[in-house]
């Protein structure tokens, strides 16, 4: 008897809460840590970037909508779904990447959706205000979310690295459009399919495998995404991305230190309510 | 009165998703272990005074027991980490969730609350409280800015039994969540929800002496309270109780919090939306049978509309079901206890000898069990004992008023200060009153609404410390 033939996976897109090819029909091919070939990966269009848009636009209300205890719930769920894939994604990453750090790496991921559940209905106890103006009114500063992000992952750490910067959008209750590692996107889409059984609703992660080049431009220029995450952006780029997210006054994300709540109110806009009081 | 078109159809909530044992132990260390005390009390379902179980009566022995193996969980659960802390924390209220329903029905049996309310209220609240929790674990540094952050130790937790797994979380999520370890005293009457979240907690592998249960009665808990080795006295009860509590901890250093009594006035200005406000007020006053502490057993009616809130009030209870609290359909359910039936059947038989109108809803009572009818009290003065005293039952004293400021005024004439209800479709007059109210918890165009991110507490003789939201840790935090 031969050794049986294993059963390669197909990777693909994940927009809208469907796995799609990209409509352009392209792929890339992706090599492991030795430079060998590992996969092919979807090489997103233009197109599917726009599609991806109006996917996370359609949800991003209800979503924002969802009570912050629900929210919490959700992205606690989403790290039930990854330690019950976590031998799985372990594969993925060391694949990708080599085996070294990898299940750490995992580990990291899964505790990173724990910690942001926590904070859903916390940070606008820890950044919210009730500022004592002087005058007859109550007036309240609390956050929000913006609406739609797009994230560009960073291209090492591909999975802790795009979940470092998914978790705390998703906690400030925006919608995303995330253009993956180029290098690395297999874990990526491993992520999406535990985020399929979890509870995130169709259409609140949107994840883009393809060419950066042709993706983040897009991205950044594009009016109906309201910030930018610039943590993946080559550094030789960065001044025309920015320069193009400046069409709309997109605000730009970047990272600063790995957990926290700022992470998570970089994502989201101060609203200040005034209301007279008097009999 | 006008009789009802039609009858609801039973619609009993089944009680097979709970397995009783005959007789439960304390839990201590991790393990159920009997009693040194040797003795048992039984616990009944207070709708049919059915026995359910057997229940120890913890001695100072038992309760010394409880102290030593909180004190040496203390360690387990500092090397645990604070994120680990954490996800104990989620796994016990995702049990929760699971295990909801059984913990409705028990909760009910035990207490005597309509399964809806159960069902509905205490349970999920319970299981949120705990999830709420479980995320502040590993960032008490944002809470408290500029301190370094460490548990108060072991703390003593003493708990009512109108809502007994609520009060449990209110209690106990926060102070795991801060790094403390906890001996907590269910009330003598409701014990067996917080036997079976002991369950929960092997479930969830909690280290052993994290959470000790010790079940009795007041000697218990004075016990617990004067227990040297206890850091942090915790009370949610009456205010007599909880007076005697700081005092026998005067000089003492142990850090204590009191969640007490009240005599809430809900206030209905004449622009009120009345049939929102009959609801409010309704659920106000005979949410859980007026065993809240906060319930809004003050009703103060602007006078223009004084006549016709009491007519729609009175058209409204007379809907009200009361019967097997098991039942899907009951609105009012059993009243926890004969002691609690006898004082409230004493209080309104002196409203009744100091002049005060009294209206009952006639409704057949069951034969067995306690149970006592909606009652409302109208031509009630602001010196009638029934206006003053805390009933802890389902019955609503009416009063009136002319103008924001006498309605402030009469509200504030209480030695309570745990909520307020204002009813008015003006929100400034809404932002007026709240700033003059002195109550720890104001509703405007609603009542008795709780949730784990919203803190929880008294003024004046209501007792201090807050439960719940980020306020809630503090009295579980030592800040250096």
């Amino acid at each position: 008897m031969d050794t049986r033939l294993e059963v390669n996976k197909t990777y693909k897109l994940y927009v809208g809460g469907r796995f799609s090819r990209s409509e352009s029909g392209r792929s890339y091919a992706v090599s492991g840590p030795t430079g060998g070939f590992l996969a092919n990966a979807a090489r997103a269009s233009r197109k599917d970037l726009r599609d991806a848009v109006v996917a996370a636009r359609k949800v991003a209300g209800s979503w924002a909508g969802l009570s912050a205890y629900n929210r919490g719930q959700v992205l606690y769920r989403v790290a039930e779904m990854m330690e019950a894939r976590r031998d799985e994604l372990i594969d993925e990453v060391s694949a990708a990447e080599g085996g070294e750090g990898a299940s750490q790496q995992v580990e990291e991921a899964v505790d990173c959706w724990v910690y942001y559940a926590g904070w859903t209905d916390k940070i606008s106890q820890v950044t919210g205000a009730l500022n004592p103006v002087a005058g007859p009114y109550f007036n309240l500063t609390a956050p929000e979310p913006i609406g739609i992000i797009g994230i560009v992952a960073p291209e090492t750490g591909s999975l802790l690295g795009l979940v470092e910067r998914l978790a705390p959008a998703l906690c400030g209750g925006n919608a995303v459009v995330l253009a993956c590692s180029q290098a690395h996107p297999h874990p990526a889409i491993a992520l999406a399919e535990c985020l399929h059984t979890s509870d995130v609703p169709a259409g609140v992660v949107n994840l883009l495998t393809g060419f950066k080049d042709e993706l983040v431009p897009v991205l950044a220029s594009h009016g109906d995404v309201d910030a930018l995450d610039v943590s993946g952006v080559a550094p030789d780029t960065a001044a025309d991305v920015e320069a193009a997210a400046a069409s709309n006054v997109k605000r730009i994300v970047r990272p600063g230190p790995r957990l926290g709540p700022y992470e998570v109110t970089a994502f989201m806009e101060m609203k200040t309510v005034w209301h007279p009081k008097g009999a | 009165m006008t009789s009802p078109v039609w009858d609801y159809a039973p619609a009993p909530e089944s009680s097979d998703v709970v397995s009783l044992r005959d007789t439960y132990g304390l839990y201590i260390g991790g393990r159920f272990v009997e009693p040194a005390s040797g003795s048992y009390f039984k616990t009944i379902n207070p709708a049919t005074e059915e026995v359910l179980a057997a229940v120890p009566e913890a001695s100072t022995e038992d309760v010394d027991a409880g102290v030593v193996a909180a004190q040496e969980g203390l360690e387990r659960w500092t090397s645990a980490g604070a994120p680990a802390r954490g996800k104990y924390l989620f796994r016990i209220a995702r049990i929760m969730q699971e295990r909801s329903r059984e913990l409705a029905v028990l909760e009910t049996m035990n207490g005597g609350k309509p399964i809806r309310e159960s069902r509905d209220v205490d349970i999920p609240l319970a299981a949120a409280h705990f999830f709420y929790y479980a995320g502040w674990a590993d960032k008490l540094e944002y809470a408290f800015a500029a301190r370094r952050v460490e548990p108060v130790g072991v703390c003593a937790q003493i708990i009512p039994w109108n809502f007994p797994l609520l009060m449990l979380a209110w209690k106990i999520a926060p102070a795991l969540a801060a790094g403390n370890t906890v001996v907590l005293k269910p009330a003598e009457t409701t014990p067996l929800t917080a036997l079976l979240f002991a369950e929960i907690c092997e479930q969830a592998a909690l280290p052993a002496g994290v959470v000790n249960i010790v079940t009795g009665g007041p000697e218990t808990g004075t016990a617990l309270v004067a227990h040297p080795r206890v850091d942090k006295v915790a009370f949610t009860g009456s205010t007599e109780v909880g007076k005697g509590i700081q005092r026998a901890l005067a000089g003492t250093g142990t850090r204590l919090t009191l969640e007490l009594g009240g005599k809430a006035a809900n206030i209905v200005f004449e622009d009120a939306s009345l049939d929102q406000a009959i609801e409010g007020v309704v659920n106000g006053i005979f949410f859980n049978q007026g065993h809240v502490c906060c319930a809004g057993s003050r009703l103060l009616v602007q006078e223009p509309v004084a006549e016709r809130l009491l007519s729609k009030l009175k058209r409204r209870l007379e809907t009200l079901r009361l019967g097997d609290p098991l039942d899907k359909n009951t609105d009012i359910g059993a009243i926890n206890s004969r002691a609690q039936l006898e004082r409230i059947q004493n209080l309104v038989g002196i409203g009744v000898e100091e002049g005060a109108e009294l209206y009952q809803v006639d409704c057949e009572l069951p034969a067995r069990g306690f149970w006592f009818p909606p009652t409302v009290f109208t031509g009630v003065s602001q010196s009638h004992r029934i206006a003053r005293e805390e009933i802890f039952g389902p019955v609503l004293s009416v009063m009136s008023f002319r103008t924001e400021s006498e309605a402030v005024a009469r509200a504030n004439n209480t030695p309570y200060g745990l909520s307020a209800g204002v009813w008015t479709e003006k929100g400034s007059r809404i932002l007026w009153m709240a700033d003059r109210l002195r109550a720890g918890v104001v509703w405007a165009n609603t009542f008795n609404r709780f949730d784990p991110a919203s803190p929880f507490g008294g003024y004046k003789e209501s007792g201090f410390g807050r439960e719940g939201g980020r306020h809630g840790l503090e009295p579980y935090v030592r800040l250096s």
